[in-house]
């Protein structure tokens, strides 16, 4: 199985540069920096999960926030029981090992938990057809956000941090970020680009006529929704366990606008538009933190911009490849991809 | 078409440059000393972060007026984390790595002092928190502090208040069992004034939201006390007032800083005055200090000082107090002399660090009146 192969020495290829690139960077780079380069990188995952239901299928949830909080309490949790509970073995563990496995054990349940609470907000509202997908993932994320301010076991308003007092263990890193990352690009790109994929374009061109052609459209929509809210939960994980604690307004309506900003700046429907929006909208508000409270008048304005130069995104609906750069820089083949013009 | 998208990239990298310029050029070595705060000046929460600025702004005004510290001028960078957990841990990184600050002013909000003081801590710099009330704060680590007194001192001012004061001898206790931090402040009011010689004629529980307080209104008139001690938020401790006078049960009620607010007179109208409750500071306080800053406060910015405003003023002068002292600025320094904090002069009292790094300082005791909080008495610590 020659393309197994393939596909196993690339995973092995970017998890062995990762695991070098990290230090580097970490012995190099302040931690300032480092912290909002792992910010980039949850806010990559976070924007290619939603880019596969808001983007690829065309259906309009705005409670990603929600999910992201159903998944970082969870994998909060998850770790504080494991390491309750299973202390003595995992110190007999190597401390790497043991910091890796439990984390990865509490991304796991995370996004098994935002998965469900994917599937439960999904199966109802996605057999509609319209703005009913809005209004749920809204009313979701709002629900969501009171349970945890009433869940006293959970920290309540002040926050869920393990009951510690140097809070949640600090293991999100530049690797584990970026490991995540790539496996959701590479989970979310070979969905896009296959026969599933193709069934989600056509129900975001006609829903009606892709249900003439035989697509299963409500068990596809709720799939596809279930993945994305997944990708959420891991990016929640991820979080939770960057900021030391995390406290139910964390995830409030505007963390979901936030990414409806990265994939709409990026380009909707494009995987590497997702996750350039979700580098630029990040960087951007970072470099603006020097103007201060204008910083709230310059962002908007520099969406304003770009909505008016690039209406479609910074990519569009392409992918960031070596041909769109060619045809981007070359003036004779200006190929969009509707004409057919000789090169 | 391509040869717009041409043009918006050149624009976009163009522009990233002049900020990568912009933010690599600002200079930051130029022998000022840096502190770094961070507040919420803009969101849900930004009135509080607003009025901790005016505090840190007037203080540093001063110090840099009196020839700054070791001869070298005090600079303060704020930065905005919106009320939001992600911006604060941001801001913190930023501060210390790109400012080069040598100590931290801030959070009010006690879960964003949490996310901000563990950085801290990790990083070894020293932060001040001036109005986070929650235990937890100073319990990360040694480098985390706070000038506002905590939780159960307030009980416990009020309990020798009750005693001293008021001479009362029979008092019930009316708790709003969803909030820690009402739960708290009974328990220390409890131990405090059986141990003083009073009595705790009955005990009584709410849950916040409540709107009917019949049931236990009637229980407590019917144990005779003299005064009820009701340590919620201004919105039910309001509605209690009115219920308790319907009943015919005028005893004053007592309580803590949850009362404060504007909001409290409206709700409970004429039948909350005469009732006391224990702050942070008064905006009539009548020490030379607290009349010198109020004074100031309100020929700049022409309003009353809160109590926010008063307590970030005491947080710049304890660093401030501590950087003189420490024999050079560095944050491991400033941070052993902080810790030696004794008896220093603020406006919202007499200061002195203890070993948890919480302040020893007097609370002040509000009577409820017709058109304001009047200052009654200040209550020392032990």
């Amino acid at each position: 199985m020659p393309a197994l192969a393939k596909r196993v020495g690339i995973a092995v290829l970017i998890i062995g540069v990762l695991a070098g690139v990290g230090p580097l960077l970490e012995s190099v780079l302040t931690e300032y920096a480092m912290r909002i380069i792992i910010l980039c990188g949850i806010s990559i995952i976070l924007a290619v999960g939603l880019n596969l239901i808001n983007g690829t299928t065309g259906q309009f949830s705005i409670g990603h926030a929600g999910f992201m909080a159903v998944g970082a309490y969870g994998t909060a949790y998850t770790v504080i029981m494991l390491e309750d509970h299973a202390g003595a073995f995992l110190s007999s563990l190597p401390e790497e090992v043991a910091h890796g496995g439990v984390l990865i054990a509490g991304l796991s349940v995370g996004a098994l938990v935002a998965g469900v609470a994917g599937l439960l907000v999904g199966a109802p509202s996605l057999r509609l057809r319209g703005d009913y997908l809005a209004i749920v993932t809204l009313g979701f994320g709002e629900i969501i956000r009171l349970v945890f301010n009433n869940a006293s076991a959970l920290g309540g308003p002040t926050g869920y941090d393990g009951g510690r007092p140097a809070g949640l263990p600090a293991y999100t890193n530049f690797f584990w970020v970026y490991a995540c990352a790539a496996a959701v690009i590479a989970v979310v790109a070979s969905l896009t680009f296959s026969r599933f994929g193709r069934a989600l374009s056509a129900i975001r061109e006609d829903e009606l006529a892709a249900e003439a052609m035989g697509i299963p459209t409500t068990r596809l929509k709720v799939t596809a929704f279930i993945i994305s809210a997944m990708t959420a939960g891991v990016a929640g994980g991820l979080f939770a366990h960057l900021q030391s604690s995390i406290r139910p307004d964390d995830f409030k309506f505007d963390k979901s606008i936030d990414v409806i900003v990265m994939i709409i700046v990026g380009g909707l429907g494009s995987i590497s538009g997702a996750a350039l929006g979700a580098v630029v909208v990040v960087v951007a508000l970072e470099l603006l933190r020097d103007a201060q409270e204008y910083r709230l008048i310059l962002y908007p304005l520099l969406l304003i911009l770009l909505m008016i130069l690039r209406p479609k995104g910074i990519l569009g609906r392409h992918e960031l490849s070596i041909s769109y750069l060619r045809n981007l820089f070359s003036k004779k083949t200006a190929t969009p991809p509707t004409t057919t013009e000789a090169p | 078409m391509h040869v717009r998208a041409r043009w918006t990239l050149i624009l976009a990298a163009a522009s990233v440059l002049a900020c990568v310029f912009a933010v690599g050029c600002k200079g930051k070595s130029n022998g000022d000393i840096v502190v770094g705060s961070f507040l919420s000046m803009s969101g849900g929460t930004a009135d509080f972060g607003t009025e901790s600025k005016r505090g840190f702004d007037m203080a540093f005004e001063a110090a840099n007026a009196a020839g700054g510290i070791k001869g070298r001028r005090l600079r303060l960078e704020n930065l905005d984390d919106q009320g939001k957990a992600e911006e604060a841990g941001s801001a913190v990184n930023r501060l210390i790595d790109r400012n080069g600050a040598v100590a931290i002013l801030g959070e009010v909000a006690s879960s964003l002092s949490l996310v901000g003081g563990r950085i801290a801590q990790r990083r070894g710099v020293p932060m001040i928190s001036p109005s986070s009330t929650n235990t937890q704060v100073t319990a990360i680590g040694d480098n985390v502090f706070r000038v506002c007194f905590i939780d159960p001192f307030q009980g416990y001012a009020m309990a020798r208040f009750a005693r001293e004061t008021l001479h009362l001898q029979n008092v019930a206790i009316f708790t709003d069992v969803r909030s820690d931090y009402s739960k708290g402040l009974a328990e220390s009011f409890r131990n405090e004034f059986t141990h003083a010689g009073g009595r705790i004629g009955v005990e009584q529980s709410y849950s916040q939201g409540d709107t009917d307080f019949g049931a236990q209104l009637t229980a407590i008139q019917a144990a005779n006390v003299q005064a009820i001690f009701v340590p919620g938020y201004y919105q039910e401790v309001g509605n209690i007032a009115r219920q308790a006078r319907r009943l015919g049960l005028n005893v004053p009620l007592l309580g803590g800083d949850g009362w404060d607010s504007p909001q409290l007179r409206s709700i409970g109208g004429h039948d909350i005055e005469g009732s006391y409750y224990s702050n942070h500071f008064a905006p009539d306080n009548p020490t030379p200090r607290g009349r010198a800053f109020i004074e100031e406060f309100r020929r700049r910015y022409h309003q009353a000082p809160t109590s926010l405003a008063a307590q970030a003023f005491d947080a710049a002068n304890i660093l401030f107090d501590a950087m003189r002292r420490a024999p050079e600025i560095t944050p491991a320094a400033i941070r052993t002399q902080l810790a030696a904090t004794r008896n220093f002069p603020g406006v919202t009292g007499v200061i002195s660090m203890d070993a948890n790094r919480n302040p020893i300082k007097p609370a002040v005791v509000l009577r409820v009146g017709p058109t304001g909080d009047v200052f009654e008495t200040t209550i020392e610590p032990r």
